[in-house]
């Protein structure tokens, strides 16, 4: 299991890194998505890989080992909103650069031939 | 008493969210009341921060470190809130850099974007949450504010030069925030705490596989705040970036580099100077290393650099450089004078960017600039040329400026550049103080830093008096611009500020001192922000209240 996590993340951030290094801002930006998803399973599995334990705890004095660890839970979600407005963000950018300069090169302009 | 104080600590965060939520409502036609509003909250941060700034130094909390918890969650459960005198230093620089860059931007800039004001706000948020936070998934988010927001401002009065910039800065920054959630999800794994102190304190306890994941989260963070703090292989979107914004973003730019430093400065004094030999050695080599390779760079492009923009990104990033060599040589004086040599580069090239905009005004028409921008954004309503109060004498007045941010930057005497330089020599060559050991020979890194950091003012002094001479006294046909009290009086009290550490340099560096010891005895730190107990009888934890 922890293999096979750790290979999705990997193939992930890989193909991130492939695509950000890319000249069109299309490129660019699934790249950005491509490794904030990869980031994002990263945080997720740094509480351990759990199955079938849920990550609150009662009331009463329990044993902790029975409940997933509830912080890296709350570290995605925090990060998953920001990753996603900030991608956002740059998507906007990207339309206004392909509208004032017409090309979707990330230099605002065609590489000469 | 002690419970208002408390409360205190909040107010820098506290207060610009207030401001910029109330600013988002304001109809971008009252611009008058908006720029009013946001001097109104600037002005209060300035307080604020000052009323820190004299709390922390004349210790009203013990050993000088505040602490506010979050939601009254006792430390290492909640977020805790710390300020102790670097931060409120910080603060404090980052009011009054605010300001002048706010009173700047009164007449033209402010109205060249819908929602300036509220961004601005918001910018100022992040870039204090950053200092006083305590928690590292809590510097995270304050750092996206921050940059979130300068995002924005970076924009602002839309040019193609400006996105082409901000294309490179804002993927830079994305990927740069996936590498800090990295480094931050690793930290997490190995010690199971975010909190800062709490870290420090379980670094030092930890098995030998738990500490081989801290040190690889600990230096997967490092990239990211050297990419903030532009060293030498990460830094080449800053001379661009600087060029391309607008001059009071560019101010505030030149602050947002000095926070990179600033959570080195504090991480690694804190968590892993003491707590991990080989970090300690591995990262004060990469520092020092940086740091001189980055001075190189900046000395290299400042002679390259034949435009005002790129001149102002270059002397920032031989102020990163000579801040970073000194922070990995680490000893506490050589970190006091480092620290004056932050507050005086900070205010001269903030200034210095403030004034490029009104010496290219002696080579270009006037209006050329805002033009452009007023056709890509569609205001109607452009600024009058004639509104304001126009202030007599513009060829002297900019010429001074020049001079002065000039001889500060390069560190020439008699201004702070000189002092803060002398000192930070001074301090490599005995750093054990003054008269204790007349054989004592200062290692060949200090010499090196030394050498370094002269070459890096020299090459300042060649770049910046070719272009003075050029714009002051070989432009025959060069037409006084005119310039407006707004533009002018910030750029006088950053570059007074200057002259003020410089005459007042005895106390500054006393401060520093104890600023600089406060940083090397993180022992106090912890202490206080662990042992903070949570406000009785508000809220109880262990109850089930929620």
């Amino acid at each position: 299991m922890e293999a096979v996590i750790a290979i999705a993340i990997g193939v992930l951030f890989a193909s991130g890194v492939w695509l950000i290094l890319r000249p069109r801002t299309f490129q660019v930006i699934i790249g950005l998505l491509l490794m904030s998803y990869a980031v994002n399973l990263f945080i997720f599995i740094m509480g351990r890989l759990w199955v079938n334990k849920p990550p609150l705890t009662l009331e009463q004095a329990v044993d902790p080992a029975l409940f997933a660890d509830p912080v890296p839970q709350a570290l995605v979600l925090t990060a998953i909103v920001i990753g996603f407005a900030t991608t956002a963000l740059y998507l906007v950018l990207l339309l206004t650069s392909r509208g004032l300069t017409g090309t979707d090169h990330v230099d605002g302009k065609e590489p000469r031939q | 008493m002690s419970f208002w104080a408390d409360q205190l600590i909040l107010l820098p965060i506290l207060l610009p969210l207030l401001f910029a939520a109330a600013l988002v409502l304001l109809s971008g036609r009252r611009q008058q009341l908006k720029f009013a509003i946001n001097l109104i909250g600037t002005l209060a941060l300035l307080a604020t921060a000052i009323t820190l700034f004299w709390f922390t130094d004349r210790e009203v909390w013990p050993q000088g470190v505040g602490v506010y918890l979050a939601a009254n969650w006792a430390a290492p459960f909640g977020i805790a809130l710390v300020v102790d005198r670097l931060s409120a230093l910080m603060l404090t620089l980052c009011a009054v850099i605010a300001l002048a860059a706010l009173v700047f931007s009164y007449r033209r800039w402010s109205r060249a974007g819908v929602h300036f004001h509220s961004l601005f706000q918001f910018l100022l948020a992040g870039i204090n949450g950053s200092f006083i936070t305590g928690d590292l998934f809590n510097l995270f988010v304050f750092f996206e504010i921050m940059l979130a927001a300068s995002y924005g401002l970076l924009l602002l009065g839309l040019q193609s030069e400006r996105i082409r910039a901000s294309m490179q800065y804002v993927v830079i920054n994305l990927v740069a925030s996936s590498f800090f959630l990295i480094g931050v999800a690793l930290i997490y794994a190995a010690a199971g705490t975010l909190n800062m102190a709490d870290l420090a304190v379980r670094a030092s306890t930890m098995g030998e596989s738990e500490r081989l994941l801290l040190e690889i989260g600990a230096a997967v963070l490092a990239i990211v705040f050297l990419i903030k703090s532009a060293v030498w292989p990460l830094g080449f979107w800053l001379p661009t970036t600087y060029a391309a914004a607008a001059p009071p973003v560019g101010a505030m730019l030149v602050l947002m580099t000095k926070v990179g430093i600033y959570v080195l400065l504090r991480l690694w004094q804190l968590v892993f100077a003491e707590q991990t030999e080989l970090l300690n050695a591995l990262s004060g080599a990469v520092l020092v290393t940086g740091g001189l390779l980055t001075l190189a760079f900046g000395t290299i492009g400042m002679l390259g650099s034949q435009e005002l923009g790129r001149m102002a990104g270059f002397s920032a990033i031989i102020s990163s450089g000579t801040l970073l060599a000194a922070l990995g040589y680490g000893e506490p004086r050589v970190i006091s004078a480092a620290l004056f040599y932050l507050i005086s580069s900070t205010l001269a090239v903030a200034a210095f960017m403030l004034l490029m905009e009104l010496i290219e005004r002696i080579r270009k028409p006037s209006a050329a600039v805002l033009a452009l921008t007023m056709e890509a954004f569609a205001i109607d309503d452009a600024p009058e040329e004639s509104a304001g109060v126009v202030i007599p004498a513009a060829m002297a007045f900019l010429g001074l400026s020049f001079v002065a941010s000039a001889l500060i930057m390069a560190g020439l005497p008699p201004l702070s550049g000189f002092i803060a330089k002398f000192a930070l020599f001074h301090a490599l060559l005995n750093p054990t103080g003054m008269f204790t050991d007349n054989t004592y020979v200062a290692d060949p890194l200090a010499w090196t830093i030394l050498a370094l950091i002269i070459l890096s003012g020299l090459a300042a002094i060649i770049s910046l008096m070719r272009y003075g001479v050029r714009t002051f006294w070989a432009a025959a046909d060069a037409t006084a611009p005119r310039l407006q009290l707004s533009e002018a009086l910030p750029i006088t009290v950053l570059l007074a500020l200057c002259i003020t550490i410089s005459l007042a340099a005895g106390p500054t560096s006393r401060y520093l001192d104890r600023t600089a010891d406060a940083l090397h005895d993180p022992g106090r730190y912890i202490e206080r922000v662990m042992s903070t107990p949570a406000v009785p009888g508000v809220v109880s934890i262990t109850g089930g209240d929620s």
